[in-house]
């Protein structure tokens, strides 16, 4: 990479903050069953009593990316109008014999499979057009995952405003901590978004990051 | 012999190729059962584009994708941000059917690599 396009890429908060939009686009990323869906769900709900799409414990339940434009939170007299995109979860491999186990014909779980890596390959191209990442971490799971590393690295890579939810603290085996050492450089709100629990830290710190 | 054939490239062959140049060659081994070693990784960039490229292999028969052992970039100081090339650090892949991460920390992967396929 030429010098000239490493420093426009490294200074692209600078050229972001100069041309400060009045709404950002924000994506939300992660594994496959982090529960990226049950968080975008929470967010519509609270701030314009809507929802994004359903949620299921067979992975890959979202296979195209959604966006909910024009999403406004405000919190402690500051505020911020968010476009939310809700990605499909992030995966190095897909086999078909996994979503076996939830009962599916071999014919439906091929068409999942399928459905899926188009949906992996759908959830890089949106990291291109957004202003800042939520990503969703499964609180109970190792964070130190080959798609948290990736993805994480691409966005510090994009110089993108990043926030880390350490989701699912409603359970009893999460460790919010675990994450935290992990990604130390970066901010880690630990919240359930199926409970509602700490949701308004994240509500605050949403409005500060990304305001 | 029996066994798992294992292609540990150098950093001097890595810094010789292009990214898509480095991505062909990773893909193709690995989808023959090679598990190959990087001495210098991955840029993120490139490491998404390994994804992406896996995606449309896939073909839900033969080939289910990819496993990716890396530990995650050092922070760079400023200037190092600026000028530095890749940063990646040592890479595993393999095909998924055949490499397994074990246990996995910011300075330890432990993987397992099986012959069945």
């Amino acid at each position: 990479m030429s010098v000239i396009v490493r420093i426009k890429k490294k200074f692209s908060f600078l050229f972001r903050w100069f041309s400060k939009k009045d709404r950002m686009k924000i994506g939300i990323y992660g594994p496959p069953n982090a529960g990226k869906t049950t968080l975008a769900n929470r967010i519509l709900r609270d701030w314009t009593g809507d929802v994004m799409g359903s949620v299921s414990d067979v992975p890959h339940e979202t296979r195209r990316a959604r966006l909910r434009e024009g999403v406004k939170i405000e919190v402690d007299g500051k505020s911020v109008i968010l476009d939310i995109v809700d990605t499909p979860g992030l995966a190095t491999k897909i086999d078909f014999h996994d979503f076996l186990k939830y009962g599916m014909s071999e014919e439906e779980a091929k068409r999942r499979a399928k459905e899926a890596t188009e949906g992996v390959i759908e959830a890089i191209k949106w990291l291109d057009d957004l202003d800042g990442v939520l990503m969703v971490m499964d609180a109970t799971e190792d964070p130190y995952t080959q798609v948290n590393v990736t993805i994480i690295g691409n966005i510090e890579a994009r110089g993108l405003p990043l926030l880390i939810v350490a989701n699912k603290i409603d359970l009893p085996n999460a460790s919010p901590a675990r994450i935290k050492a992990a990604f130390p450089q970066h901010p880690v709100v630990p919240i359930s978004a199926l409970k509602g629990l700490n949701i308004d830290t994240l509500y605050r710190e949403i409005a500060e990051r990304f305001g | 012999m029996e066994g798992v054939q294992l292609n540990l490239i150098s950093k001097d062959r890595l810094d010789k190729m292009g990214s898509m140049e480095k991505i062909r060659m990773i893909l193709d081994e690995v989808k023959r059962g090679k598990i190959v070693v990087l001495e210098s990784g991955l840029t993120p960039e490139e490491e998404a584009k390994l994804i992406e490229l896996t995606m449309l292999e896939i073909d839900h028969e033969n080939f289910v994708g990819i496993e990716v052992e890396s530990y995650p970039q050092k922070s760079k100081g400023f200037f190092g941000k600026l000028f530095g090339g890749s940063g990646g650090r040592l890479t595993v892949i393999g095909p998924a059917n055949r490499l397994k991460t074990l246990q996995k920390s910011d300075e330890f992967i432990e993987a397992l690599v099986s012959i069945d396929r």
